[in-house]
Parts: C-alpha cells; structure tokens; sequence
C-alpha cells in the first residue's frame, strides 16, 4: 500500500493524475473528499465494526452498483497500486469490468485478475479464495450496513441498540429461522460480532466467507454509498458469526465437486446448461479455478 | 437483596408533568410496595397515562422524582441512572403491558419468540433453553401449544395480551405496569384475563400498576386505588373504602356512573 494522506496544508494539485484521464483528478474523487472519506476511515479502524457516517458523493454509476466501495477505493488507491475487482467472485461481470475500467482510466492504476498479484481489491458478495496477506486491502461493496434494519426500523433506535450493546433481537431472528426450519437459514449477510464489541453487516457476502473475515490479515473496508456510511474490520481482529450454544454457526457444503477444475473447497455455483435443467456447478471465485486449471488441476467437464 | 420486604420498592415524590403550556399530572406521591397493587382510575385526560408513562422510566417528568429500590444497590432515582442501565431494568426487573398489544409485542415474530426476546436481550444463547421457557410460559397464560410458532397478527385480541403478559413476566420481574390491560375485549375474555392476572400476579408476588377507566377492573385486581381528575389524585385510600364510601365529589360521580346490569 503505498497511499500517501497528503499533509492537510500540501497543495490539493500534488497528487494530480500522472497518467489519468485529462480534466480529471486523480482517481476521480477531489482531493477533500478524499480526505473526508479517509477520516471516516481512519475513525472506522479505530472503532472496528462502528457505522461511520460520511458525505457520500455522487458517483458516475447507479446506487446498488457499487457506489460506496468505489469511493473508499477512490480514497486509499495510490498510483503504484494493483486493482483487482470482482462481483459475485467473477473478474468479467458487468459490475467488475466497468468499475476496473473506470480506476484504469481516472486513476491510470495497474490491475489484474489475479488475486495475489492485487493490493487492492473491491467486492462484491464474495471474498476470494485465496487467504489474502497483510499488504492488501479489501474493499467491500454494501447495499444496506445496518445489521438490525429488518427488526428495527428507527435509525435513531438501531443507533442506541448499538451504543448500548442490545443485540438481543437479532438472536430473535435466529430463532425465528430454527422454529420455523428447525436450522438458521440465514445464508448470505449472516450477522457477525466484531472484536467482541459491534454487531455488524459483513454485506451479502455467502456465509461461507464468514470464517475468512476472522483474524484476517488484511484490512477489510465496508462503504455504503446510498446509506452513506464506512465501516471496517482491522487486520486481525475476531469476527465471529451469531449462533446459539445448541445451534452452532456452520458453512455451507456441496455434494458435488467443481466441474471445472475439481475443487472441494470453493464455493460453488449451480449453472443450468440446457432447458431440461441439466446443471453444472463451477467456483464462483473465477480465478481460483483458472488457477487451478493452470496448475493441471481437473473437473469431470460437467454434464455430458 | 437490600432492603426489607416492608421497605417500599418504588417511591414516587411531587411528580409534575407538562407538555409545554399544558399540564399532564401535578404533584403526584405515592409509595408502592413489594407483591402490592395499586389501581389508578379517571377520565380521559386526566393524566393516567402520562403518570404511568413517567413512573415507568418512559418519559421524563418536568419535575419531581422516581425512586427504585433495585436488587443490588437499593433505591436508585429511575431518571437519574445511566440510560443502558434503565433500559435493561425496563426489560429485566420491570414489564409493560400495553392497552394496544401491537405496541408492546413484535409483530413480525413468532409467539415464541415474542416470549424468549427478553431472555435473548440479557444473553441467553441455548435456543433449547429458550424454546422450553416460552413453552412454559404459554402455558401459564393458558395459550394452546400449537401456536407457539404463530404471529402475534393471527391471534385474537385476548390471546395478544395474554402474550404480552406471558413475554413481560419471562425474566420474572418485581414490577409490572398495565394500561388499561383489559379495554376493548368482551366481557367474558375480560373476566377470563383478569382472573389470570389475578392468580398470576398473586402467586409471583409481583408488584403492579394498574391504569384503568374501568372501575369493575380496579375492584378485582388492586389493593389501593388512586383516583386522578384534571392532572391531580383527589382521592386515594384503600379500593374497596374508596369504591364503597368515596368523599371527593368527582369520585361521588364515577361511582354512581356505573351502570347496573
């Protein structure tokens, strides 16, 4: 990470694009809305798992796309940095092609597909495979980061539920899901208790990603841009997932293996091949299993 | 635990309330104590709620004081606490049953959720434990057991306050507030939830406030009765010496209104 916080009376021009888009500053964003959204993020680490409201601006992209992770990664992106942007775990979707794009223009950064080569990554619903090291940030993309929303809809009430520590109702959805289901179904957004303190949003992120939070060595940043608010999980700090003492917290598994390229341990997703509802199931995360492939590793090819 | 039994659990002292210009009570004492019932009765309007609204850590008076006897440290000025920890005396030690059960049930969640939220707020995570502690307070309040996993929406109006009742008294308080519990249900469910009230109550050695226009309720359930017209208690002594030889003129009248059947 080589982003240097330029001293508060250094000219705003410093940090001018060397080789971005004419007309523009240097990863789009202004450089005190930069340093506006760099406080929000240096007060977020502080307090990890804490909504940290900010003046979220209006990004050339629609909410919902990714407006908030695009200003965080806006704000700490450097011009020697490596972006990689993935969206459902793929490098080509729509999402992650026109936000890679956009760095690549505005900010004149280098970027990549491949997860270790990357020093900043922006997501969205996935956190790679590979473990992620401590000279990486991940960015991630979050459409609603208040974990009670759906039990509380007072924003004034969810803020004091929070300052005062009464996560009370949100084991009372748990519950809900084991009466009714007789097992928590909650699969994506699973709620997680950050450094035994903030109930917090980890975005719609599988909850087969939960464990990868915990102790993560790199620095994980939430933005929402809609509900204009930052938050962030410092390098190893506890995550852990909410659960009762009888009804552990567990992962999602498959019976099937990736057709691709064999893997047991990814998360994967089911395609439909044909109208008769053949079905494959392939990683999500798209370099890992071209990785693997590269590496001589093997699927049974899918259906027939 | 501090204090004797015969200690009060709950003084109120010159308790005043005004919106604005406008006055909610006046000067309002009483002591309330332990396993006691206290009935407060008036029109509306005449600042029943408002009193209770403040006694009950819901909204702060203007003037005047609350004082709580708690488990652990004795009497504790209700206002005068921290808000984390009034918040958790409102959900451990103390209930609220609503006059309009919407308010004080979730809706959105099952019964037995409804029951187990309390137990979930002050950590416990054994869904098991929670499960068989709704499933005996159910059957307290006299609910059928193949409704623990219904909404509150699809009950009837006596069932939701049974409910209430059931979710207020999971964490065994020492306290318990009602408005007006009893209004806008027939006349035989009424009985039936007074009743319950009634044994419950009594065999928990709860403590209770009882706001009510119903004098029939206050002839059943309390021990003390407080009568309150225009913001003021103009009368108060004992239910039955009240109800039976009432000397405020306006008492005069609100007992001489009930209409014989």
């Amino acid at each position: 990470m080589t982003t240097v916080i330029p001293h508060p009376n250094a000219s705003v021009a410093t940090s001018a694009a060397p080789a971005g888009l004419a007309g523009y500053n240097f990863a789009y964003l202004d450089e005190q809305t930069k340093r506006m959204i760099r406080r929000a993020l240096l007060k977020a680490v502080a307090i990890p798992g804490y909504q940290v409201p900010f003046g979220s601006r209006e990004m050339p992209l629609p909410y919902g796309w990714g407006t908030g992770g695009i200003q965080v990664t806006a704000a700490v992106i450097g011009p020697d940095d490596v972006l990689k942007v993935i969206d459902q775990g793929a490098d080509d979707t729509t999402n992650a092609v026109s936000i890679r794009r956009f760095f690549a223009k505005t900010a004149g950064v280098a970027t990549t597909d491949r997860t270790v080569d990357a020093t900043v990554i922006q997501t969205r619903h996935r956190i790679p495979e590979v473990p992620l090291t401590e000279n990486q940030i991940l960015v991630y993309q979050v459409p609603i980061p208040e974990p009670l929303r759906q039990l509380e809809p007072r924003e004034a009430e969810t803020r004091k539920m929070h300052a005062l520590e009464e996560y009370g109702v949100m084991h009372v959805s748990l519950y809900e899901d084991i009466a009714k289901f007789g097992r928590i179904t909650r699969s994506y957004n699973y709620p997680v208790r950050v450094n035994g303190r903030y109930v917090m949003a980890p975005s719609p992120i599988p909850k087969f990603d939960n464990p990868k939070m915990d102790r993560m060595p790199a620095l994980q940043l939430f933005g929402a841009g809609r509900e204009k608010r930052i938050y962030a999980v410092p390098p190893y700090t506890d995550v852990k997932s909410l659960d009762f003492e009888d009804h552990p917290f567990e992962i999602e598994t498959w019976e099937e293996d990736c057709s691709l390229c064999g893997a047991q341990d990814s998360y994967l997703d089911e395609v439909i091949v044909d109208d008769k509802g053949t079905k494959m199931y392939v990683c999500s995360d798209s370099d890992y299993c071209r990785e693997r492939r590269e590496a001589g590793h093997q699927g049974d090819g899918g259906p027939k | 635990m501090t204090g004797s039994v015969r200690d009060p659990l709950l003084q109120v002292r010159d308790l005043t309330h005004h919106y604005g210009r406008h006055l909610g009570c006046r000067d309002v004492s009483f002591d309330l104590h332990p396993g006691e019932i206290l009935g407060i009765v008036g029109e509306s309007g005449s600042g029943k709620t408002t009193l209770l609204k403040c006694v009950s850590g819901q909204l702060q008076p203007t003037d005047g004081s609350v004082s709580y006897r708690t488990r652990d440290l004795g009497p504790v000025d209700v206002y005068g606490m921290s808000e984390a920890r009034r918040r958790l005396l409102m959900r451990t030690d103390w209930g609220i049953v609503y006059q309009n059960a919407r308010d004080g049930l979730r809706m959105k969640v099952s019964a037995g959720a409804n029951v187990g939220e309390r137990l979930m707020a002050i950590g416990d995570r054994h869904y098991g434990h929670i499960r068989s502690e709704a499933v005996d307070w159910l059957e307290r309040v006299e609910m059928d057991m193949g409704r623990i996993d219904d909404m509150p929406g699809t009950f009837s109006g006596g069932m939701q306050q049974r409910l209430q009742i059931a979710r207020n008294l999971v964490t065994k308080p020492r306290l318990v507030f009602m408005d007006e519990p009893t209004s806008g249900l027939d006349v035989s469910v009424q009985a039936r939830l007074l009743d319950l009230i009634r044994g419950l109550v009594g065999s928990l050695g709860i403590a209770c406030i009882v706001v009510t226009h119903d004098l029939g309720v206050v002839r059943l359930l309390s021990h003390r009765l407080m009568v309150m017209k225009g913001g003021q208690v103009v009368e108060h002594g004992l239910t039955d010496q009240v109800l039976d030889d009432p000397q405020h003129p306006y008492t005069q009248l609100l007992v001489s209104s009930i209409l014989p059947v």
